[in-house]
């Protein structure tokens, strides 16, 4: 991607239209329609266990849905021919909940890895451009080192140092605060933060974290299990001062009154 | 979960710890747990515990004689248990309470427990705040005999099914390697030839050497009946180069590298190492199976080739140490018994033996689960269906070349 000036453009990115989840037939979410428009951190919330993670697996084409489109600008991601469908993948990285780093490489491989065999770069202009997208994550220096070397939270830093790597248009993340201490996951939300303004990209995170949630979101929806479907959407601010649907309320004030919930969702 | 949040119940906690651990000093001291059961008859029944409720008390008595007991009540009504001087009590009153409330529930009895101690109250609260989901118990109901057959029978065709598409996939594959539009790492081929050649030479020395020692000996017991001890070089060349060869370095390598793909695609589809490739666009298999499928189909040859001699080495040992056969006799019986055909048909059997380990080995790991047990099962099913695979295969091209006179 190149980074314009001027790209005040705020058209939508991605277009979830009626998608429909399930694992054979059992239904995870029905009905989910949103708009991600260019320059949202989108955020996807929700308790654990409603689907949050699935409706990721669908947006990256990795699970086929059940019924409903996805659409990346006015392509349909699972109407496309497998070139095209290469090219869609080609706009957006995801940095998956583990990093999902590949274990045999080092960080230098694994973030010239994309590089290597979707670019016709020199392997010294690789080399630099890896260089320079471990030290916008904090990990200069760190080249040699194995995913198993390094802690978790610097895991998490790599794999958003090769989710970057080719200047992807939109960025997803899968619970990228689990697991980190608060102020890494603060680090971590400020990153996001000025990946977005500085590149322009379009962010889509999955998340439970409401400090997250709150500081940087600037639209979202909310999945409800019981329902299975969206149940509030919004700038999450605007959602905790508006009236909400009183289950969106509890989850955003961590209200438990009503605690006669089980913890952790519903059984698959 | 109010309870939990005063100071009296985190108090409860912390000797609930106390009386919990196995070391606990008073462990002598403890009274057996004493419970007794009043008025069973009426619609209030009462129960009341004494003693010490507590873990290591048991084994002095136990709560079965009481559940059964309970289990006799027949009249709805309110069970009231009663505090009758309860001195210890830790996580085995707790769990006694839960199972009674469970029998309560179906008895219709409702369950008083106002009077018990603070702390067993508000754990008790807790345990039962969240009524047993029905949803929860998934237990696989038992099955017969036949529905557990045709169950295999219908994974088995599954199976079936998917590596046909998986071997299409491949073949997909190889095409594109071949043609030079493969997206795979060229240093993961060269690690897994290495990994697969060079590596597993020292194992494949032994037992081939050992194999044609075997056949030697065998052979030599029924030919010296005949004085025809020199054919010993017939069996051994024969043997090993047409069959043992080929099929002992395939159930090397599957043991070997079968497992060992399974294994590392599978912990990496534990870790979304395999969803992330696809999200990169990377094919899995291009990446996965193809440096890993050339390097057997390369490097099996040579493995088999290198087993028939060494296995022939084997052969001409024992003819010359225990039957008195001379080495260079044994030599030219030896190239007189076997032709440039018969080393062919195994190296060709060595090839498809290869791809035969390796898809079975990449398409397990492929198939592994999230968990990681799943990824020893994929390990153990990868070296059975190779093997199975192996065997089969085998049959058939020694069916194939008997009717073709080769």
């Amino acid at each position: 991607m190149t980074v314009t000036e001027t790209s005040p453009d705020k058209g939508p990115v991605i277009q979830v239209d009626r998608l429909t989840m399930a694992y054979g037939d059992h239904v995870i979410q029905k009905d989910l329609s949103f708009t991600v428009n260019r320059g949202d951190i989108f955020v996807v919330m929700g308790g654990s266990g409603c689907g949050k993670s699935t409706l990721l697996l669908h947006m990256i084409g990795l699970i086929k849905p059940a019924a409903g489109r996805i659409y990346y600008g006015d392509r349909d991601l699972w109407a496309a021919d497998s070139e095209e469908k290469q090219a869609l993948l080609r706009k957006f990285g995801v940095l998956f909940q583990s990093g999902a780093l590949f274990s045999s490489l080092t960080l230098a491989e694994n973030v010239a890895l994309p590089l290597n065999e979707f670019t016709t770069l020199s392997k010294r202009e690789v080399s630099s451009i890896v260089s320079y997208k471990l030290a916008l994550v904090g990990l200069a220096g760190f080249e040699s080192y194995y995913p198993s070397e390094i802690s978790g939270g610097m895991q998490k830093r790599a794999g958003l140092a090769r989710a970057m790597a080719m200047d992807p248009e939109i960025l997803y993340f899968d619970e990228p605060s689990a697991g980190l201490d608060p102020i890494s996951a603060r680090l971590l939300d400020d990153l996001i933060e000025s990946l977005r303004d500085a590149l322009g990209a379009t962010i889509v995170i999955v998340t439970h974290e409401l400090a997250s949630i709150f500081a940087i979101g600037t639209n979202s929806i909310f999945l409800d299990p019981d329902s299975k479907t969206v149940i509030a959407r919004g700038n999450p601010n605007e959602i905790l001062r508006g009236n909400a649907d009183p289950r969106v309320l509890r989850f955003l004030t961590r209200d438990n009154s009503a605690s006669s919930r089980s913890i952790g969702g519903s059984p698959p | 979960m109010r309870g939990f949040r005063s100071g009296r119940a985190k108090r409860i906690c912390i000797q609930l710890v106390y009386h919990g651990s196995i070391t606990t000093p008073v462990a002598n001291d403890l009274n057996p747990l004493i419970w007794k059961l009043l008025e069973e008859h009426s619609d209030r029944p009462r129960l009341v515990l004494s003693g010490d409720w507590a873990v290591s008390a048991t084994g002095q008595a136990d709560s079965a004689e009481l559940m059964g007991r309970l289990q006799q009540i027949h009249s709805p009504g309110i069970l009231l248990i009663q505090d009758g001087g309860i001195r210890h009590w830790d996580t085995l009153l707790l769990s006694t309470l839960l199972e009674i409330s469970q029998i309560a529930s179906r008895r219709k009895l409702e369950l008083d427990v106002s009077s018990m101690p603070e702390g067993v109250r508000s754990l008790f609260a807790l345990a039962t705040a969240v009524p047993s989901s029905p949803d929860a118990h998934h237990d696989p109901a038992p099955q017969g005999y036949l529905a557990d057959l045709g169950q295999a029978a219908r994974r088995f065709w599954a199976d079936a099914l998917y590596f046909n598409r998986f071997l299409g996939e491949a073949a997909i594959s190889m095409a594109a390697f071949v043609r030079g539009r493969a997206r795979y790492r060229p240093v993961d081929l060269w690690l897994q030839i290495q990994e697969c050649g060079p590596a597993a030479v020292p194992i494949v020395t032994m037992i081939s050497l050992l194999v044609g020692l075997i056949l030697a000996f065998v052979g030599a017991v029924q030919l010296s009946l005949f004085g025809a001890e020199l054919y010993i070089a017939d069996l051994v060349a024969l043997g090993m180069t047409r069959e043992m060869g080929a099929l002992m370095t395939a159930i090397i390598m599957s043991g070997r590298s079968g497992a060992a793909f399974a294994a590392q695609i599978g912990t990496m589809n534990v870790n979304m190492e395999v969803s992330a490739l696809k999200v990169m666009g990377f094919s899995p298999v291009d990446f996965l199976v193809l440096p890993r499928l050339i390097a057997l189909i390369l490097v099996m040859p040579f493995l088999g080739l290198y087993s028939d001699l060494l296995g022939i080495a084997g052969g001409a040992m024992v003819g010359v140490a225990f039957f008195d056969i001379p080495l260079s006799q044994f030599l030219t019986r030896t190239s007189e018994a076997v032709d440039l055909t018969d080393f062919f048909i195994g190296l060709v059997k060595c090839s498809l033996f290869g791809v035969l380990i390796a898809l079975s080995g990449c398409m397990r790991g492929v198939q592994c689960g999230r968990t990681a047990s799943a990824v020893g099962d994929a390990a153990t099913s990868a070296v059975v269906t190779s093997i199975v695979l192996i065997v089969v295969a085998d049959s058939i091209v020694t069916l194939i070349c008997n009717r073709l006179n080769i």
